[in-house]
């Protein structure tokens, strides 16, 4: 009886759901398969073929493809550096390299597009130093380079998380059964990040993915995004049919990238819980 | 020793990626020019000119605003549907959890476009829909942060204080809030950074003239960087500093190792 | 007697501040079940990471069949380790936890599998190859790190609290299954632990050590029987440790009352602890005793009654299978070879230097 009670609690967050989350979600998928005047139509989703969009799908996938292997080249290294830290210092060491994650994502971007702009302080400093200037801004490059700035965090933490949680006796283990530094890496300490590798990869990929802001703001309108061409539809050309079954095809990427993703980190082993 | 030393310039480069950029705007925020390289000397100027912008003090105060009510009302909700879903059974939990995971997981734009489409249908676009949508996308960090608590918190205590004559209500408040205080302490504060960063969410539900600091720097940005944002940078480098360290070394977060 | 396998030389190490082992020497023979035992913090699991590789001395040398290993990393030494909490590879089955160190090795298939069966049987768990390490129990996750240990054949085995953490029937099964195991294998197995029970039914030597220092090495019978100094008796089973004064070569005065005893080459009028174990310790008429006494409780402990006995100002602990109840009268008596005479160490920190091997 009183189990009923409490699970009673839930009610509001429940509606709250359904009429925030669901709807919305539902409302997405009827002006995708719809046309202005609401008759059923399916060539909102069948325009991602054509070439504009189409581009800026390939061109979304191949940055954020890139920036997510940037990320997890810098992050696994810098985990294993955090993690071989002891005691009260790496704690500290781990609040410094989170903190730039809790500033405002719209000043990180400006933060960036100062310092690549043509007299900014890093090609400044690369004229001092008589070396050729950076003139990446306005280009991919940028956009990618911006990325990685932003989504990093996300990428260290659950890696640092998961092998944190690794014993020590399983390395000790490893070793004593005659495993070298190789061995142990690759048979051990790999297998037992590989949750928090897929966790970071998926934290990194949708968001680079779907991103517009930064290549709106880095691209200097010459970085066209799946993203930008969503925002696009709906804030300027007002086609929300459009949008929507854009939007629909983006979720579509989103969940089966999540999806292979879950389904490799099952075989790696999710032992660890 | 190598690799020690190889470590820690490693770290160092990596540090050094992380925190360039803003320590030059932190620096350019007392400049006293325009230019983005030459030292022009110590000035607040920037400072004077942020606050006496009436459209930043106001993005300001809705920011403000809109994090604090949407981490409080998002609180309330989720804490309470923590505490329903703890007391379901597996498949009940499972679905719950699954549907909270849908904005946790949906990319951001998605999820501000699904709502959009809602409000317009239905309402108008202002500073409500905002905050409804900031609450939306709040409530599952809350409940991500209780759940866990109340899983660990000692069940039979509870039945022991209804045993000793409490009523629900009052052994709640004795037995269980203690146990899940930290989790709600830094759920809540969670939502707040979360609404603080927003961008693409707020973007795509605030009505005209309604801006939080995400979407006033990133209309003036297209404009042209202006000097104030600096100091904007500077100001809200150091709020998140201070609310980072309390969530990490303040008293939610002793509570959490013991 | 079998050859020196292990020799420890002038061990010594500090972790910060800490000084954990003191110039410590110790030498274990081949096939021989030798057991580190003594409280928390007294060195013997360092002593045993020593030899496993994964610490190195800060002084002394570690002597493997002649050959000094003391700067060889784990994984180029021929022991293997059983760890406290098992230490399983979490994402690896039965059988590739128990390949692992024969893949490393570059065994054939055929042999890798041979190997897996033969162990499994060993350890009494037949076809659990294809099982996760989650779905075992306790009992059998120490079977499994058992199991991929010895399937490396290595020359020494080191157990460290293997048994620790299982529950306490499930412990003494274990030590049979451990006696079963070493001689099966006919390896030598050092074995650390702080339970004396343990190290009482398993050793075939035993080495107790307190804060960093051996403070005696023997056979369980000669540890139990004879312990070189209070600390040792105290902490192997229990005792009756008193003050008492060596008036001369075979006689002690304990609490007022001369006792005949074995013990010689102690002086004369020297302070000593004497040391007389609550089993050794008989109740007899109270004209008949050395010394009188009133029993002051009575507990019924299954083989035998436990009693306390006030007399003369001192609380004896005594064990008897006959029972005297509270309150009755008694004689206490005491045959000479069962009172063990200790030199008196003047300050903690002297009794460990004393006693130093």
């Amino acid at each position: 009886m009183h189990n009923l009670k409490r699970q009673i609690l839930a009610g509001p967050y429940l509606l709250w759901i359904a009429g925030f989350v669901l709807l919305p979600v539902g409302l997405i998928l009827y002006y995708a398969l719809t046309t202005t005047s609401g008759q059923f139509t399916v060539f909102n989703i069948t325009s991602i073929t054509a070439s504009v969009h189409w581009k800026a799908l390939v061109l979304s996938l191949e940055l954020a493809l890139l920036c997510t292997v940037f990320c997890l080249a810098l992050s696994y290294p810098l985990a294993m550096v955090l993690n071989g830290m002891k005691g009260k210092k790496s704690s500290l060491v781990v609040f410094i390299f989170i903190l730039p994650m809790w500033m405002n994502f719209m000043l990180r971007i400006l933060a960036w597009k100062m310092l690549l702009s043509n007299h900014g302080v890093i090609n400044t400093i690369l004229d001092m130093l008589g070396l050729p200037g950076l003139d990446i801004l306005n280009t991919p490059s940028a956009v990618v380079f911006c990325m990685v700035y932003d989504f990093l965090p996300f990428m260290v933490l659950p890696i640092y998380n998961a092998m944190s949680r690794i014993e020590k006796d399983v390395i000790e283990a490893a070793r004593d059964l005659g495993a070298g530094g190789f061995t142990v890496f690759f048979k051990v300490i790999l297998p037992l990040t590989m949750p928090g590798v897929v966790s970071g990869i998926i934290m990194v990929f949708v968001p680079a993915l779907t991103s517009f802001a930064i290549s709106d703001l880095l691209g200097g309108g010459k970085v066209l995004l799946i993203g930008n061409v969503i925002e696009q539809a709906f804030m300027q050309e007002y086609n929300w049919n459009l949008g929507s079954g854009l939007s629909l095809v983006l979720m579509v990427f989103v969940i089966a990238s999540m999806a292979l993703m879950n389904s490799h980190g099952e075989e790696g082993g999710t032992g660890i819980c | 020793m190598l690799k020690r030393s190889a470590e820690r310039i490693y770290m160092f480069l990596i540090f050094l990626f992380l925190y360039l950029p803003i320590i030059v705007l932190v620096i350019l925020s007392f400049n006293d020019s325009k230019s983005k390289v030459q030292w022009g000397g110590f000035t607040l100027r920037w400072y004077q000119r942020l606050f006496s912008s009436s459209s930043m003090m106001e993005a300001f105060g809705t920011t403000i605003l809109v994090s604090l009510v949407s981490a409080l009302v998002a609180t309330l909700l989720g804490t309470l549907a923590a505490l329903g879903i703890d007391a379901m059974k597996k498949r009940g939990q499972a679905i719950m959890l699954g549907v909270t995971d849908i904005p946790l997981l949906n990319a951001d734009i998605v999820t501000g476009i699904s709502m959009m489409l809602l409000f317009v249908r239905f309402t108008r676009l202002g500073l409500s829909t905002v905050l409804i949508a900031h609450i939306t996308f709040n409530i599952p960090y809350v409940i991500l942060n209780v759940l866990p608590k109340l899983k660990q918190s000692n069940r039979t205590t509870y039945e022991a204080a209804l045993d000793l004559g409490a009523t629900p209500l009052y052994a709640f408040y004795k037995i269980i809030w203690p146990q899940i205080r930290p989790g709600v302490f830094s759920g809540f504060l969670m939502a707040m950074t979360m609404s603080l960063d927003d961008f693409s969410v707020t973007y795509f539900t605030k009505g005209a003239g309604i801006n939080t600091l995400s979407t006033m720097i990133y209309t003036e940005m297209r404009k042209g960087i202006r000097p104030e944002m600096y100091a904007l940078s500077t100001i809200l480098f150091l709020i998140a500093l201070v609310l980072l360290l309390f969530m990490n070394f303040g008293p939610s977060a002793r509570q959490k190792e013991e | 007697m079998s050859k020196r396998l292990i020799d420890l030389q002038h061990i010594s190490k500090c972790f910060g501040t800490q000084v954990v082992l003191d110039d410590l020497n110790l030498y274990i023979r081949e096939n021989e079940f030798l057991t580190l035992l003594g409280p928390s913090g007294c060195g013997k699991t360092t002593t045993l990471r020593i030899i496993g590789g994964f610490e190195t001395p800060d002084a002394g040398k570690v002597v493997f069949d002649g050959r000094d290993m003391t700067s060889l990393p784990p994984n180029e030494r021929q022991v293997n380790t059983v760890f406290q909490k098992y230490a399983l590879f979490p994402h690896m089955s039965i059988a590739e936890n128990i390949a692992f160190g024969l893949k490393i090795r570059k065994k054939s298939k055929s042999y890798i599998n041979d190997k897996i069966k033969y162990a499994l049987k060993l350890v009494n768990l037949d076809g659990f190859e294809k099982r996760s390490v989650d779905s075992l129990s306790g009992g059998q996750q120490q079977r499994i790190a058992i199991a991929r240990a010895i399937v490396n054949e290595p020359k020494v085995l080191l157990l460290d609290e293997p048994l620790g953490a299982l529950d306490l029937k499930l412990r003494q099964d274990m030590q049979y299954e451990l006696i079963r195991l070493k001689e099966e294998l006919g390896i030598t197995f050092i074995y650390v632990t702080h339970d004396q029970e343990e190290a009482l039914t398993m050793s075939d030597t035993i080495v107790v050590m307190n804060q960093g220092y051996i403070q005696q090495i023997g056979t369980p019978q000669d540890i139990y029987n004879e312990p070189t100094n209070a600390f040792v008796a105290d902490f192997i089973g229990e005792s009756n440790i008193i003050d008492g004064m060596m008036i001369e070569d075979r006689l002690v005065e304990v609490l007022g009352v001369k006792f005949p005893c074995v013990d010689e080459g102690f002086g004369k009028n020297r302070p000593v602890d004497v040391v007389i174990r609550p089993e050794d310790v008989e109740l007899v008429d109270p004209m008949q005793g050395m010394m009188e006494g009133d029993v002051t409780s009575l507990i019924f402990k299954g083989v035998h009654w436990e009693m306390d006995v006030m007399a003369n100002g001192y609380e004896w602990m005594v064990q008897a299978t006959q029972m005297h109840p509270v309150g009755a009268h008694v004689g206490i008596r005491v045959d000479p070879y069962n009172i063990q005479i200790m030199n008196k160490p003047e300050s903690s920190d002297e009794r460990a230097v004393e006693s130093d091997a």
